[in-house]
């Protein structure tokens, strides 16, 4: 294999750079902000040079490092990529320099901010590529430090009690799973995922857990379930998320949805589902009904919300519903006799697409609003009702954010239909009777999304708008252009993303069995 | 030269090309977006004369070509491209009547300060009709069939500062995605159950007789065959998209947009493709024809649909007083007499009428457009009048609009695509209710239509713009001249005596003859109906035309609730609000009160319960334990100071500690792990 330990540099370069700007106190803004935007796109960087070396046939990890560690947890320092990981690698190189091309105004300590989102960005890229269980958690936990003070200190108004909703929530959560990683490795002796998954396969890993004693196996399970609920989230363990986000500053924001959610989409890709087979089958019965009322009631709630913001978090948990939504779909279905293993393929590779599509649009939309938030001059909150005619002021920002907003909806011809297409296609093929309630949700989000669009972009100037607004200038552009560019080029374009995921995808699904 | 048809993607692509590069063009560049947008228009329309010549070389053969989108499992998602003689008669009709839209428009909105943004919107609704046209994919044409609709809202709500056109704008996006669900879901019960969403490919297609065969064979819900249920799905979309009731609704609204776009959206594009979608499916729709036993037909509920929806439009139409709503009711008439037409079975008669229709609805919009544009922006039939001397041009080119869309016979295209209709209704078997349905929309559609006209052309001017309304110039009445040479001259093409293009759509290339008395009981039926209507509006509203703005409409004097209620549109909005309108803004309401009272109020008592337990451990810590050792010990008492400052119960403090510490233990956990 390669000499060069490409998937720690790539952890460890942001790191690195949160570092070396944490330590260097006397640095001017303009050159932490550059510094920061420098290290962040080195993911982008390394991530293409991932690409280039990657074999989309290969379904294993690939690039593997794994060293001795610490011998008395049997952990070791294990690192691989597979078509997941890259996708979500990539995703994380495309949101993070955005994010803080986002934050380019910051004015108070770019310098700690800039740190403090680079130490988020290797945490994240952390749990992406890491195979063990105890340097994985490291990562999970990592990442909440720099996300609290970032809200808590960046933040509106709301956001000390925001950060702190969010950062307790997520490591209540997260105690359950780190205990169940205990029973884990208490009957199992081992923390490696690959290991684990290949025990799990065999049904030795529920065997001995169950030797412990009848419910552990249903008692781990939810554990780890409960820690990957609250970060995706699934309904109802969502309730943190709208302040988190309304109270997060613009580029936090499109961090936090862009990349962060789907940390907890990609433990139940990676850990939950191939760990718990059996249990996560039985469970989906009830889950499926969770994810739907994530679809359906996350989109009506997010009809009701007047604060901008807090609207675009609503439809961030509709569209991560549907990702759960698919895969507990396949999961239910799993074992049953003539399952359509092309409809598991379509529903699984339309959650991956999915995964990234959403990253973009909502990492766009949250970044639009801040432009919103940015032109309303101190304006509490930004409301639905605070403007008006924008279009007629600011042709280009409309027609970008305009883009962003179809993506969203899933126009066809922009990247956000492809992803919803197939998850469509796979539960109607595992469920029909989901998929036909998940329509509801198409059709609120384009309700609440075009009423969005009318209040504050059409009709005549109102409020905010009354004194003019300007167009997007300078840096402005340099977060929306990049985004909005990929929308238009994944939307014509899938297969970009579905070579490197599809091999992948093919052999999950062609592997679908209950142990 | 014919098309090769691995190239007749350039169709759709000319006119994109142009939406890019008007996209890109700053408001300034006015003569370029509309330059590219006509340029692009004409090219398209050659290509799609050379596609039809090569379609009419061989009209039985579907010829298509297929390539991957993306992979999928072992497979991969495949589109592509289709030429039969239906999609080049289309894209001919598509290409060659938006043209004139497209130039009818430089003169329409010379004033307007977003005329380069305009032409850019045109060229995408163009580019998504024509894909839709030529995909051989469900899937493309899904995606065609969307972009279709974003076109349309763009279009609608062109002068999104008028509250009521951003208005019209959403209802028309969110009506038709309601039907466009329908489709959504048929589709995916169609890629489910068959494996593929391509039309042909070569047997494996899912409109090609192996595919069908296995779809009608299968039953689902209610003994309907699966082809039944997905065929009836697929149609959901088509309510939608062509103003079918019960989605009619957004229709009337859509005049909100400018005129050329009311023109393009009810002739050529929009609303024609929810018609040509089922046309397209058409051997989807009829594979249940052969059973026997299930409780009804796809095709029923199609023809059922159309006669309700051709009633109703013209009914509607009565009683209107705007120029524009009046010929949009008269659309969503003319689409009820294609989807009835398609319903009993008859696919040429119904594709006839779409293509006849076209062009003199289009003549007659934008010789609505012509009016208004010449009367200030003046709109309701009341103010307008006497403009049949100033606006010479226009008011012949109506009048023949007019004659062609009331079906007067023999020499207008209306007439024959019509009786065609008629024809077919009258040999249905299952039920004569559509024919009774068509036959009394006839007298309506002459009555409303010679209402318009004497309303608009005849009498005096009724308002300050109207009398100073004059004809509008060449670059405007061109195209109406034009249309209206089509809107007589197409009539022959499809004549009983002469049926060249029904053969062609049939599939044959010989003509066949065919008597012009069979059947001839009905077309003196008809015949005498239209002069029944025509005579009826000319006797109530030309005879003696209004006066005044404020005069009282003749058929309001004899029934003022009746017209009331038609002027209300039946009040079918009025409906729709007081029960989905609050059914959606009730869930809504649910949905955030859960999160706000029930969900977010169980964390708030968990927190407070967290908080109660650290206020005991406090207490505890401090007066049971810190009490003993206070007074003993004078070293740790600094210590306890510093300790109880940092009991502060603020919770951030106490993370930050929690944070710090966690960091050490990692840390010390790591390095000990190296060691």
């Amino acid at each position: 294999m390669n000499s060069l330990p490409l998937l720690s540099l790539i952890v460890f370069t942001p790191l690195a750079g949160a570092v070396i700007l944490g330590l260097l106190r006397g640095l001017n803004p303009a050159t932490s902000r550059a510094l920061a935007l420098f290290f962040s796109l080195s993911t982008l960087g390394l991530g293409l040079a991932a690409v280039t070396g990657f074999d989309p046939a290969q379904t294993s990890a690939q690039f593997v490092e794994r060293h001795e560690w610490i011998s008395a947890f049997n952990a070791h320092y294990h690192l691989g990529l597979d078509g997941l990981s890259l996708v979500l690698v990539l995703l994380t190189g495309v949101v993070t320099p955005t994010a803080l091309l986002a934050s380019w105004t910051v004015s108070r300590n770019p310098r700690l901010f800039g740190s403090l989102f680079l130490g988020l960005q290797g945490a994240a890229l952390g749990v992406f590529l890491a195979l063990d269980f105890f340097h994985w958690f490291l990562f999970w936990e990592l990442s909440l430090a720099p996300a609290f003070f970032l809200i808590k200190l960046w933040g509106g108004p709301g956001s000390s009690r925001a950060a702190y909703q969010f950062v307790v929530y997520t490591i209540g959560g997260s105690a359950f799973m780190l205990l169940g990683f205990a029973a884990i490795f208490a009957a199992s002796g081992t923390l490696d995922f690959v290991q684990l998954a290949q025990l799990a396969t065999e049904g030795t890993l529920g065997a001995r857990l169950a030797a412990i004693g009848g419910w552990w196996p249903q008692a781990v399970f939810l554990g780890v379930l409960l820690g990957l609920a609250v970060k995706v989230p699934l309904w109802p363990f969502h309730t943190w998320l709208p302040p988190a986000y309304a109270e997060a500053p613009t580029g936090v924001s499109m961090f936090l949805t862009g990349v962060m959610s789907k940390m907890g989409l990609y433990g139940f890709l990676r850990i939950l589902w191939p760990l718990f087979p059996a249990q996560l089958h039985d469970a989906s019965g009830w889950l499926r009904w969770l994810a739907l009322a994530g679809v359906i009631l996350g989109a009506f709630a997010a009809m009701r919300q007047t604060n901008l913001k807090r609207m675009i978090a609503y439809s961030s948990l509709n569209h991560l519903s549907y990702c759960l939504l698919a895969l507990f779909a396949v999961s239910a279905a799993t074992g049953r006799a003539g399952m359509s293993s092309d409809a598991s393929t379509a529903a699984l590779s339309g959650t991956i697409l999915q995964i990234f599509n959403h990253g973009l649009s909502a990492a766009a939309l949250f970044f639009c609003v801040g432009i919103l938030e940015s032109r309303a001059r101190g304006a509490v909150a930004i409301g639905l009702n605070d403007f008006g005619g924008v279009r007629t002021d600011a042709p280009i920002f409309s027609g970008l954010c305009g883009v962003a907003l179809f993506s969203s909806l899933g126009l066809p011809g922009l990247n956000g239909f492809v992803g919803e297409f197939l998850i469509f296609r796979g539960v109607f093929g595992l469920d029909p009777w989901a998929a036909g309630l998940a329509c509801l949700g198409l059709l609120a989000t384009a309700l609440f999304m075009l009423t969005f669009w009318q209040r504050v972009f059409h009709g005549p100037r109102a409020g905010a708008t009354l004194g003019g607004f300007s167009d997007l200038r300078g840096v402005e552009y340099a977060p929306l252009v990049p985004l909005v560019a990929l929308m238009f080029i994944l939307g014509v374009a899938p297969q970009l993303l579905a070579h490197l995921i599809n091999p992948l995808v093919t052999s999950w699904a062609g592997h679908l069995t209950l142990p | 030269m014919t098309l090769p048809i691995q190239l007749l993607w350039v169709i759709p692509a000319l006119p994109l090309l142009a939406a890019s590069i008007g996209a890109l063009t700053p408001r300034s560049g006015r003569k370029l977006a509309a330059g590219t947008a006509i340029v692009a228009m004409a090219a398209a329309f050659l290509v799609s004369c050379s596609a039809l010549l090569g379609a009419l070389a061989e009209p039985a053969k579907h010829a298509f070509y297929n390539f991957a989108w993306f992979d999928l499992g072992a497979s991969s998602v495949r589109l592509g491209w289709l030429l039969d003689p239906l999609t080049a008669f289309m894209c001919v009709m598509v290409t060659f009547v938006g043209l004139l839209i497209f130039i009818f428009s430089t003169g329409y909105l010379r004033e307007d300060e977003n005329f380069a943004r305009f032409f850019c919107f045109l060229s995408l609704f163009a580019a998504a009709m024509l894909g839709l046209l030529v995909a051989n994919s469900l899937l493309l044409l899904f995606v065609c069939w969307e972009l279709v609709g974003l076109a349309s809202y763009l279009l609608i709500g062109f002068w999104f500062h008028k509250p009521a056109a951003a208005a019209a704008a959403k209802k028309a996006f969110i009506t038709t995605r309601i039907g466009d669900l329908g489709l959504l879901l048929g589709m995916l019960w169609l890629y489910d159950s068959t494996g593929s969403l391509l039309f042909y490919d070569a047997g494996q297609g899912i409109l090609e007789p192996d595919t069908l065969g296995a779809l009608a064979a299968q039953t689902t819900i209610g003994g309907l065959a699966v082809s039944t249920a997905i065929g009836l799905l697929v149609f959901c979309g088509a309510i939608g998209k062509s103003g079918q009731f019960p989605l009619q609704v957004w229709l009337p609204d859509a005049m909100e947009g400018p005129t050329p776009v009311s023109a393009l959206i009810h002739a050529a594009t929009m609303v024609a493709a929810g018609v040509f979608l089922i046309a397209r499916v058409y051997p989807l729709m009829a594979a249940d024809q052969a059973l026997a036993g299930v409780p009804f037909h796809a095709l029923t509920v199609v023809a059922g649909i159309g006669a309700i929806t051709a009633l109703l439009g013209a009914v509607i139409a009565v009683g209107q007083n705007d120029i524009k709503r009046v010929l949009a009711f008269s659309t969503v008439s003319q689409l009820g007499y294609m989807m009835l037409a398609l319903g009993v079975g008859s696919w040429t008669a119904a594709i006839f009428h779409l293509l006849t229709h076209a062009f003199f609805k289009a003549l007659l919009f934008l010789g609505a457009g012509s009016v208004i544009h010449a009367a200030h922006h003046e709109q309701d039939i009341r103010l307008l009048g006497g403009l049949r001397g100033p606006m010479r041009l226009t008011f012949l080119t109506f009048a023949i609009g007019t004659m062609a869309l009331a079906g007067v016979p023999f020499l207008f295209s209306g007439f024959w695509s019509k009786e065609g209709i008629l024809h077919a209704a009258h040999g249905w078997s299952v039920s004569p209710l559509p024919l009774y349905a068509g036959l009394a929309a006839v007298v309506l559609t002459a009555f409303y239509m010679t209402r318009l006209v004497a309303e608009v052309f005849f009498g005096s001017p009724r308002s300050h713009s109207a009398e100073h309304a004059h004809e509008n110039p060449a670059v405007m009445t061109a195209p109406l001249t034009l249309l209206a040479v089509c809107a007589v001259a197409l009539g022959f093409v499809g004549t009983p005596a002469w049926p060249w293009l029904q053969a062609r759509l049939n599939g044959q290339t010989a003509v066949y003859g065919h008597s012009l008395l069979e059947g001839g009981g009905l077309m003196i039926l008809s015949i005498v109906l239209v002069a029944l209507g025509l005579g009826a509006g000319w006797a109530i509203y030309a005879r003696r035309p209004r006066v005044s703005q404020t005069s009282v409409d003749p058929l309001a004097a004899n029934a003022p609730r009746l017209f009331a209620a038609l002027g209300a549109r039946l009040g079918f909005d009025e409906f729709y609000a007081a029960t989905f309108g609050r059914m959606t803004a009730a869930t809504a309401t649910f949905a955030d009160g859960l999160d706000r009272y029930v969900f977010d109020g169980a964390i708030r008592f968990l927190i407070r319960l967290g908080e109660f337990a650290g206020l005991v451990n406090r207490e505890t810590d401090e007066d049971l334990l810190n009490g003993g050792f206070d007074a003993g010990s004078e070293a740790l008492r600094s210590a306890g100071k510093g300790y109880s400052r940092a009991q502060t119960g603020d919770a951030h403090s106490y993370l930050r500690v929690a944070a710090i510490g966690f960091v050490l233990l990692v840390l010390i956990i790591m390095l000990g792990g190296l060691r």
